[in-house]
């Protein structure tokens, strides 16, 4: 039986040696969802990610992905679980001594028996869903930052995986590039029945396309909802992140000794 | 009397000693772990041979230039000197042997060691610091692929390949020029030449172990290269601190294995 639920989180907790990052995390994805995992840089969101993909470990608590738990698998078994996910990284990561052609093709060569003719169709077929067919035979350094992300976003549904996690997605994109990779990616989970993650925190663009949002604000998920319910939030960190106000609860200033002392015009300075 | 900031200068001395000698032994258990790690998964090294023999192609085939010219230069320098010490004894028959001698036993696989430390060993590391800092290995690592069978192993048993046909192809240019200058320039008599080379060069004490030399020479270069370069911090200065590294440690490996193994190979030798 298919179960409705991918992705499961529960209070998951994770530090990078002394220093906590999650502090109990809650996350659930459904299939066929988009769900975003918001908040600031530095919050543990593609930590969330890295746990999801079995990086990592979480110290405490459970993350389940399809029924399995990717920190609990061996190498054999995390792999076979990885096989069924798709990753892209936040510059594409795309193998840079490979075409555009070659770099969707290869988990194609490495991981089926497919004849090379099957695997060029298969391969023009995933470059036509992120339209850039004719831009097979380049290389990475040919291709622009959107170019790139969506030929990495290929890559990433070339063995036609049922989670695909997106870091970062829009970061450093133009205004068209930045429309045409979120339509991409809500055109695509919704053809390909696809679940997808995505990491950002460029908030306008992505409450347009997806189903649920988590914000993940120092460890713990501090709000959650739909587009419409994440918009209309009265919690001041939210408020604050989507309307990207310069103060509020996460303060402008990095926390400082007074400004008068630093200048020496403090009490007791001479 | 040891007064109170010099007892902490010596102090500070001996903390930092003790930390280097720590971190050192670290890193070489970290090193060798390394090296097993890529033996055992060299299956896929073989088995698509194929990537191998690209990777011959990158360390070895465009290393040839500059094994054969300083080979050619190198015979040149050994065929003057040569004769010029020589015929103060009335021994300059002995030409040909001497510089075959010098080639095979030594100058050949250390020199070659040397230049294929500081062209291809470079050239591994920052290609291996670079695909890790662009998340290509983690890229690789997500699609279920191994980066040490994938990427690592294939350079790894390319550079032991080619080290010894680099090792040769060193010599045999460098007796070319010997012969060159001897022969051609000087004119020692060409029978001699030949005849007392063929004579004195034994296939066992001599090519033999020239060629063992520089297999131990490839294993060392190349694993210290591809170390680095995988455990390289994924920074721009990260990278270059690592391939500097790489000529460095493996200039004086080579160096000091070369020592080693003369010691044990000639030692019955008058």
């Amino acid at each position: 039986m298919q179960h409705d639920t991918l992705v499961e989180i529960e209070n998951a907790v994770f530090g990078y040696g002394a220093r906590p990052v999650l502090k109990g995390v809650n996350l659930t994805a459904k299939r066929g969802q988009v769900v975003a995992i918001m908040g600031s840089s530095g919050c543990g969101k593609t930590t969330l990610l890295r746990l999801i993909g079995g990086q990592i470990k979480a110290s405490q608590g459970t993350v389940r992905v399809a029924g399995e738990s990717p920190g609990e698998l061996d190498r054999t078994g995390l792999y076979r679980l990885r096989r069924k996910m798709g990753m892209l990284f936040q510059f594409g990561a795309l193998f840079t001594d490979m075409s555009a052609f070659d770099n969707v093709a290869f988990q194609l060569r490495e991981h089926t028996d497919l004849p090379e003719d099957a695997i060029r169709d298969l391969v023009l077929m995933k470059l036509h869903a992120v339209g850039l067919r004719g831009a097979a035979h380049l290389m990475p350094a040919e291709l622009s930052g959107g170019m790139a992300r969506r030929v990495a976003l290929a890559r990433a549904i070339a063995l036609e995986p049922m989670l695909v996690m997106y870091d970062e997605p829009f970061a450093g994109l133009d205004p068209i590039s930045l429309g045409v990779t979120g339509n991409l990616i809500r055109r695509l989970t919704d053809t390909l029945g696809l679940t997808s993650l995505v990491v950002t925190h460029d908030v306008q663009e992505s409450l347009k396309i997806v189903d649920y949002v988590y914000f993940v604000s120092e460890g713990v998920i501090m709000a959650e909802g739909t587009a419409a319910e994440i918009r209309a939030s009265g919690l001041p960190y939210v408020h604050q992140f989507v309307h990207g106000e310069s103060d509020g609860p996460v303060p402008f200033h990095y926390p400082a000794r007074p400004y008068a002392d630093d200048l020496g015009l403090g009490e007791g300075s001479a | 009397m040891i007064l109170g900031w010099e007892r902490e200068v010596l102090k500070q001395a001996i903390e930092n000693l003790g930390n280097h000698t720590i971190q050192g032994v670290w890193r070489i258990g970290f090193a060798c772990r390394f090296f097993l790690a890529v033996l055992l998964h060299s299956g896929t090294a073989f088995r698509r041979f194929g990537l191998t023999i690209r990777e011959m192609y990158f360390t070895g085939v465009l290393s040839l230039i500059i094994i054969l010219v300083s080979g050619l230069f190198v015979g040149m320098v050994l065929g003057l000197q040569g004769y010029e010490t020589l015929q103060r004894y009335g021994s300059e028959s002995a030409l040909g042997t001497l510089v075959a001698l010098s080639l095979v036993r030594e100058l050949g696989p250390v020199l070659a060691g040397l230049l294929f430390a500081s062209r291809a060993g470079s050239a591994i590391t920052a290609e291996i610091g670079l695909m890790k800092t662009t998340e290509q290995l983690s890229a690789m690592e997500m699609m279920a692929v191994d980066p040490l069978a994938r990427v690592v192993a294939p350079r790894f048993w390319a550079g032991v390949i080619s080290m010894p046909l680099l090792a040769a192809l060193f010599s045999a240019m460098g007796i070319l020029g010997g012969y060159l200058v001897g022969v051609r320039l000087i004119g020692v008599d060409e029978g001699t030449f030949w005849s007392q080379m063929q004579g004195s060069v034994d296939f066992t004490q001599d090519i033999l172990n020239g060629v063992i030399k520089s297999v131990v020479f490839g294993l060392a270069v190349t694993t210290i290269a591809l170390f680095e370069g995988y455990d390289a911090p994924p920074t721009a200065e990260g990278v270059s601190g690592a391939t500097t590294r790489t000529v460095v440690t493996s200039s004086l490996v080579v160096l000091a294995l070369d020592f080693v193994l003369t010691a044990f190979m000639f030692r019955g030798l008058n």
